[in-house]
């Protein structure tokens, strides 16, 4: 026995290494990250609920396991955090809004089941903007999450309590969602990688919804390898989710250590071209620049439709939040306002009071874009628009294998900066809102770092059920990079 | 009068209860009548996180319906969201279809007063059921979802109903036909058969539709009567008094026997229609097609022909085909008795269905008289082995004792003698003590001819076959 592990740095690798070879406990694993949790959490503010017990009893499972001989899962040991939109048995899970306070699932998303079933433990509930509107987490109802490289700025979001949780060693690995960026804008911000898969590649049952056809569910990881890892076990068809896609998933831990020989990574020009910030470019560049020596062939490719990507993402996601965010009605579970004296009343201050400003805003956008007699004007047009998005990906893809970009046009922002400008908020998602437009699957990794020590994110996006394919080209491009070694300072 | 100066224009929207096990987006029963709250599950309570996977044995129902009606199946169809805020609909939206059903056109035959019509379809297509209110006197309101999730077919009628009459006859012919299908249990009363009707009038002649108004909350064949006659003299009345009728939605209340204003078209709900994202869209291909066509049954229609072509009058063939039951049990006497089906009718409407108090009964198989045990009866009757008296005589101890006529016949002697010289000895004894009327008959008094027969009977204790009594009392007294 090595006695207390040092899981500030680890690797899911590493950590599940380390059980299966019965160098740790589970249960020393799990104490470890709680440990951390109850000293930095508090500056941090990464999870809503931390499930002490549960981890504990579920460690405890894998450990006389391991000691019976039992075979165990891939994963057996290893301690992760869930964002609170993936419903969870038995556990308070809010989607970080009031309106869903003190609700307790009676069933289990199928995505943490997979992850549980894994050998997998849940230490908690992460943090995020309230539905997952937002870029930086502030849109939180419970509290704000701090940038683990810098406690003045956000940790981008929605999934920012997965991304700074996983930065600051607080969890191994977790889980977000992607609808517009909410996966590797955070990723970006914090320095870790992030992966949207291709749409329907992951289940969304039992994962709250934002916007339906745009809501992608995916892992956090310290490096490549580890998010794949965690995305080989939750990738895979689901009877529950008629959006999934049939075939089984691919050996995205083995294209990760595949390297890219002969691969070409497409270089589109509409993201390089305004409002990005200049130190954020000179590391984009200076990453691509890396990746023609690791044996790529650059290639400059066109996205004709990147600009209208933004207008029609706002079009398609506030439409669909407002209708599934209809269900909160204070009738048969969550927030219910204390009284009402009739069914209209009952159902406006129910919400008027349950919901934050920013589901608010979004709920009326989508209503007036719905709303009969203009549903060609917005919401059809903004079908066809997506359909010519993703016509940009499949003939940028006939030339190239992947596409690289930035992720984010500038680093971490400070917390407040952007709160009160929502289309300022709403540009955050200016590389990220196309992909999951077009469903293709993208990953952001680290690739340098500002003067004043912000991550930088590298955003790499594949044709569809091309996970294989990014993998391959954002492991090979972290072989040769250090940046993932490098972590924050604890708090 | 007003009644013969407007005509009513009628269009219906009736929702039918699909009989599947499980609900259309979900695992949980579909079943009536369970505790409130029984069937639920993730997706049909409306939780966060949930999805809607859909129920292929829904859509194999609506096929069958809509090949049943003659509709054009779409290759394709597409789910769609319709929003409204009520606490028995668990998402805020309920899953139909909009732009792209199931099935399109297509069209419902019936009898009326024994003159065929045909209501042309405009659409069916499939949607999710709300739950039910329920208020208690105290005022407090509870909501049941049981019924929230299980599968409904809309079908809507073009404007081609002109009365009352007509309308309910239209909901019966579709109740008949989703019971022949096997598809619903077609019963208003549970609410498995509801039906929204849009009403306007016009003067006689006129070629332009006037204002309509929608009636809900019709919940039976009478109701559906009763609210249209009410909305059509209500309408009159106000044309007839130089006002306007106002488009809006009306609550029928069937206690008071009048409608009232439920919310004007101002007030109308904004749907926000738009494609539901959590569904792909439902490709239903030839293969399928061919494969509902096939599962069809004999429709009521088909089996009407059939009927009248057996020789069974029209108003009788209407009486079989009513249900399937009906007829079914009818085919299988016909089968048993192949050379009485107008006498098989006779007994199946006059004495059958008369012992049972829903005609589907005759479906069970613990039914006292089974199509068989009535083809052997009718078989005695029309052999002349029982008079239609002893025969209803058998049938009422065959549906008490459910045994069979052969066997009450065999073990009673209740059959008729056929037997002609015991015949012969008694209308000779009766004959010779009647010398005054035996002159009377062959004076030309023909009907004297029944006081013979009647004592005739009198001595063989009524058991005597009057085919034989009435030759061989021709042959004595000729």
């Amino acid at each position: 026995m090595a006695g207390a592990p040092h899981v500030e740095g680890a690797s899911i690798a590493a950590l599940a290494t380390g059980v299966a070879a019965k160098t740790w406990k589970a249960r020393d694993l799990v104490e470890a990250y709680l440990d951390r949790i109850a000293r930095l959490d508090k500056k941090l503010g990464c999870y809503l609920l931390v499930d002490g017990d549960g981890a504990r009893k579920a460690a405890d499972a894998v450990d006389r396991k391991i000691a019976a001989s039992e075979t165990v899962g891939p994963l057996a040991g290893v301690p992760i955090g869930l964002k609170d939109i993936f419903v969870t048995r038995g556990i308070e899970t809010t989607a970080g809004s009031k309106i869903l306070k003190g609700f307790i699932p009676p069933y289990e998303s199928t995505v943490s089941a997979r992850l549980s079933a894994a050998g997998a433990i849940s230490l908690g509930k992460l943090n995020m903007d309230e539905f997952a509107m937002g870029s930086s987490n502030e849109n939180s109802a419970y509290h704000p999450v701090h940038n683990p490289w810098d406690l003045e700025r956000v940790p981008g979001g929605s999934s920012g309590g997965s991304a700074a949780a996983v930065a600051a060693s607080l969890c191994a690995g977790s889980l977000g969602t992607d609808t517009g960026g909410s996966i590797r804008q955070p990723a970006s911000l914090c320095g870790v990688v992030g992966i949207k898969p291709t749409y329907g590649r992951v289940s969304r049952y039992g994962v709250i919804a934002f916007a339906s056809s745009l809501d992608h569910p995916g892992p956090f990881g310290r490096t490549v390898e580890d998010a794949a890892a965690l995305l080989e076990v939750i990738a895979g068809h689901d009877p529950c989710d008629a959006t999934s896609i049939p075939q089984g998933p691919g050996r995205y831990r083995e294209a990760s250590k595949a390297g890219l020989a002969g691969m070409r990574v497409g270089v589109p020009k509409e993201y390089f071209q305004t409002g990005m910030d200049a130190e954020v470019e000179a590391a984009v560049r200076a990453a691509l620049d890396e990746l023609a020596r690791a044996g790529a062939t650059l290639v400059p490719v066109s996205l004709p439709h990147t600009q209208y990507a933004i207008a029609t993402y706002y079009l398609i996601c506030t439409a669909e939040a407002s209708s599934n965010l209809a269900r909160y009605d204070g009738i048969r579970y969550g927030y219910r306002t204390a009284e009402a004296a009739s069914l209209e009343e009952l159902y406006v201050k129910t919400r008027g009071e349950g919901f934050g400003s920013e589901p608010k805003r979004r709920i009326v956008l989508g209503t007036y874009v719905l709303r009969a007699g203009y549903y060609e004007a917005y919401y059809g047009k903004a079908l066809r628009a997506r359909r010519l998005i993703a016509d940009d990906f499949r003939a940028a893809f006939s030339q190239c294998d992947v596409l690289v970009t930035p992720t984010s046009p500038t680093a971490a922002f400070k917390l407040g900066e952007r709160s009160a400008d929502p289309l300022q908020m709403y540009l955050a998602d200016i590389y990220t809102v196309a992909p999951p437009l077009a469903g293709v699957p993208a990953l952001s990794q680290c690739c340098g770092f500002t003067r004043s020590g912000l991550p930088i994110g590298l955003q790499t996006i594949g044709p569809a059920l091309g996970e294989e394919a990014i993998l391959r080209v954002a492991g090979a491009y972290e072989a040769r990079t250090d940046w993932h070694k490098r972590l924050p300072q604890d708090p | 009068m007003s009644k013969d100066k407007y005509e009513a224009v009628i269009g219906l929207e009736v929702h039918v209860q699909l009989a599947t096990r499980t609900k259309i987006f979900s695992i949980s029963s579909a079943a009536f009548g369970a505790e409130p709250n029984a069937h639920d599950d993730p997706v049909c309570m409306g939780l966060p996180g949930a999805l809607p996977v859909l129920n292929r044995a829904a859509v194999e129902s609506a096929v069958r319906l809509g090949l049943a009606v003659g509709s054009h199946i779409r290759p394709r169809c597409r789910f769609a969201r319709k929003h409204y805020f009520y606490p028995d609909l668990p998402k805020g939206f309920q899953i139909s279809q909009f732009d792209e059903p199931l099935c399109e056109g297509g069209a419902v035959t019936f009898r009326l007063d024994g003159e065929l019509r045909q209501v042309q379809l405009t659409r069916i297509h499939m949607e999710d059921d709300a739950g039910k209110n329920i208020h208690d006197a105290s005022g407090v309101s509870f909501v049941d979802y049981n019924r929230a999730g299980v599968p409904l077919c809309e079908i809507v009628s073009e404007p081609d109903i002109r009365s009352a009459d007509e309308a309910a006859e239209y909901v019966r012919a579709i109740r008949t036909l989703v019971r022949y299908l096997g598809i619903s249990d077609g019963n208003m009363e549970e609410g498995s058969l509801r039906c929204d009707a849009n009403v306007s009038i016009r003067l006689r002649g006129a070629t332009q539709l006037g204002t309509k108004a929608e009636l809900k909350n019709i919940n039976s064949f009478k109701h559906v009567r009763d609210a249209i006659e009410h909305e059509i003299a209500r309408q009159s009345l106000l044309l007839d008094r130089g006002e306007r009728v106002v488009q809006e939605t009306r609550l029928w209340d069937p206690d008071r026997g009048l409608s009232a204003s439920m919310r004007s078209k101002e007030q109308a709900h904004d749907y926000r229609y738009f494609p539901e994202p959590d569904l792909p869209p439902v490709a239903v291909d030839e293969a399928w097609i061919d494969r509902a066509r096939r599962s069809l049954p004999e429709l009521p229609e088909a089996r009407f022909a059939r009927y009248t072509t057996l020789g069974l009058s029209a108003q009788d063939a209407s009486v079989l085909v009513a249900e399937r039951a009906i007829g079914d049990y009818f085919d299988a006497a016909v089968a048993a008795a192949p050379a009485y089906p107008k006498k098989i009718a006779n007994w199946l409407i006059n004495e059958v269905l008369g012992r049972v108090t829903d005609p589907r009964q005759l479906a069970e198989e613990s039914l006292a008289i089974p199509p068989a045990a009535l083809a052997e009866l009718v078989d005695l009757v029309e052999k002349g082995t029982l008079s239609g008296k002893l025969g209803k005589d058998v049938f009422a101890r065959m549906w008490q004792e459910k045994r069979r006529a052969g066997d009450i016949v065999a073990t009673e002697s209740v059959s008729l003698v056929s037997d002609t010289t015991i015949i012969e000895e008694a209308c000779k004894r009766v004959v010779e003590r009647s010398p005054e009327e035996a002159a009377r008959y062959r004076a030309g008094a023909a009907k004297v001819m029944g006081f013979f027969v009647g004592n005739v009977m009198k001595e063989t204790g009524g058991k005597a076959n009057p085919k034989v009594v009435n030759e061989i009392l021709r042959k004595l007294l000729g």
